[in-house]
């Protein structure tokens, strides 16, 4: 059985830390509202941290590596006095006037208001054998893998930026990488397109899916059918990385709040409002179409706006909530 | 930082093939982000479980023959050694409960 903290009603806790969660420390903290970041044990900084260069993140001229950028906002989000917790969250329970949070740990945090910034997770190809070589040449970041796979062939799945970003940065360890598209022409950024177009190491494979895994133990192969003629052909590498988009992580609120055709949790026009009152979200985990570190901080900022106005509505928020512990009704 | 011990390619026999005991091996890198992640986890790990396992790790870097011999191509990478077998490996930064999990017969 879970164990309630021995604590006050909080004002708003947040869930997720990569930009959007952040960002929304960041100012609630500034306006004194003493957020709470359930960060994440393992998934802390969000996906920034498996990144190298950010070029486009304004201020830095220069380019900034992900994992300083993100480090930079944690210390700017405890500068303030947000409180962030490095654990991940087991279940929530979203309706009512008070929120509650439960940790993997067994804690449960109350809060009046929440902000949902838990972002996206890789989508996977779901192949038969993908599990048992994930680790033995299949691979989700290029930035972790890459090493492994020096002057060898490799191949990359996917056509947006985060696969241009992945075959550029393997070609300086492969000999040669394929990347394997399923359109003829790329979604990537054109900066990002006109890059990977001109690198002599990166093949194209346009019209084209991975149909299947070769390889006993170890990947060796992939097979890669031609979505024009339905010909398969198997192309021989070592490395496989997956880059073929993202999912929004919504497994913790499916059931409480309305979600998008598209799988996003659904807000308020251009507001960070969810289908429940004191429920806010932000990031990636609302956003279909512009992903970005900077449109996610931007979200979060506007997540943290919501919820100033939100508890100001409510009266009486100023003191972090001992006062009117007892309206605790779960 | 980390508090397990770090295994070289010369001591993997003697630390994690020869132990007694079943040996947790963390096959991490510098330039690694999901490894620091896990590091600590593999700490606490090692706090709570002290007498049934021992939790080292392996600089892939310094150390490419035993990452090479075990065909790891990912890190973090994180097998479990038991009378000088590989018994079970986790792919991946992964919480502390996820990991207990996986490797619950050995904890």
């Amino acid at each position: 059985m879970a164990t309630e903290a021995a604590e006050s009603i909080r004002n708003v806790i947040i869930v997720g830390s990569g930009p959007a969660g952040y960002t929304a420390a960041i100012y609630t903290a500034r306006a004194n509202l003493n957020p709470l970041v359930i960060a994440g044990s393992v998934t802390a900084g969000g996906d920034l941290m498996n990144t190298t260069d950010v070029e486009n993140f304004p201020g830095f001229p220069e380019g900034v590596m992900g994992p300083d950028l993100m480090e930079h906002m944690r210390a700017q989000a405890d500068r303030f006095g947000a409180e962030i917790m490095y654990e991940d969250v087991a279940s929530t329970d979203l309706s009512g006037d008070v929120k509650t949070v439960t940790l993997a740990s067994g804690t449960t945090y109350r809060a009046r208001s929440i902000i949902v910034s838990t972002g996206s997770a890789y989508r996977e190809l779901g192949l038969p054998g993908e599990k048992e070589l994930s680790g033995h040449g299949v691979s989700w970041c290029a930035t972790c893998d890459g090493f492994f796979f020096r002057d060898q062939e490799i191949a990359v799945v996917g056509g947006g930026d985060s696969a241009m970003e992945e075959a550029l940065f393997l070609t300086k360890f492969a000999s040669k990488v394929t990347v394997i598209h399923r359109r003829e022409g790329l979604r990537a950024s054109k900066t990002m397109a006109d890059r990977a177009l001109a690198d002599p190491k990166i093949e194209f494979l346009w019209n084209s899916a991975v149909d299947g895994y070769e390889g006993d133990g170890k990947l060796s192969g992939v097979k890669v059918r031609n979505l024009i003629d339905d010909s398969v052909s198997s192309l021989p590498v070592t490395g496989l990385f997956v880059a073929i988009g993202s999912d929004p992580r919504v497994d913790l609120v499916r059931e409480q709040l309305e979600l998008t055709a598209e799988g996003n949790i659904a807000v308020d026009g251009r507001t960070s409002k969810t289908s429940l009152k004191g429920v806010f979200a932000a990031g990636d985990v609302i956003d279909p179409t512009y992903r970005q570190a900077i449109t996610a901080a931007g979200s979060g900022c506007v997540a943290a706006v919501d919820v100033e106005h939100y508890l100001g509505s409510l009266g009486a928020t100023e003191e972090s909530g001992a006062a009117t512990a007892e309206t605790a009704s779960v | 930082m980390s508090n397990a011990k770090d295994v070289t390619d010369a001591s993997f026999q003697a630390d994690v093939l020869d132990n007694g005991k079943p040996v947790i091996v963390d096959f991490w890198a510098e330039w690694c982000g999901p490894c620091r992640m896990l590091s600590p986890i593999l700490d606490q790990i090692a706090d709570e479980h002290a007498e049934k396992i021992d939790v080292v790790k392996v600089n892939v870097d310094e150390n490419p023959a035993i990452a090479a011999k075990y065909g790891i191509t990912s890190i973090p990478a994180v097998y479990v050694f038991q009378g000088g077998e590989h018994v079970a490996s986790s792919i991946g930064a992964k919480p502390k409960q996820v990991i207990e999990q996986e490797f619950a017969e050995y904890l």
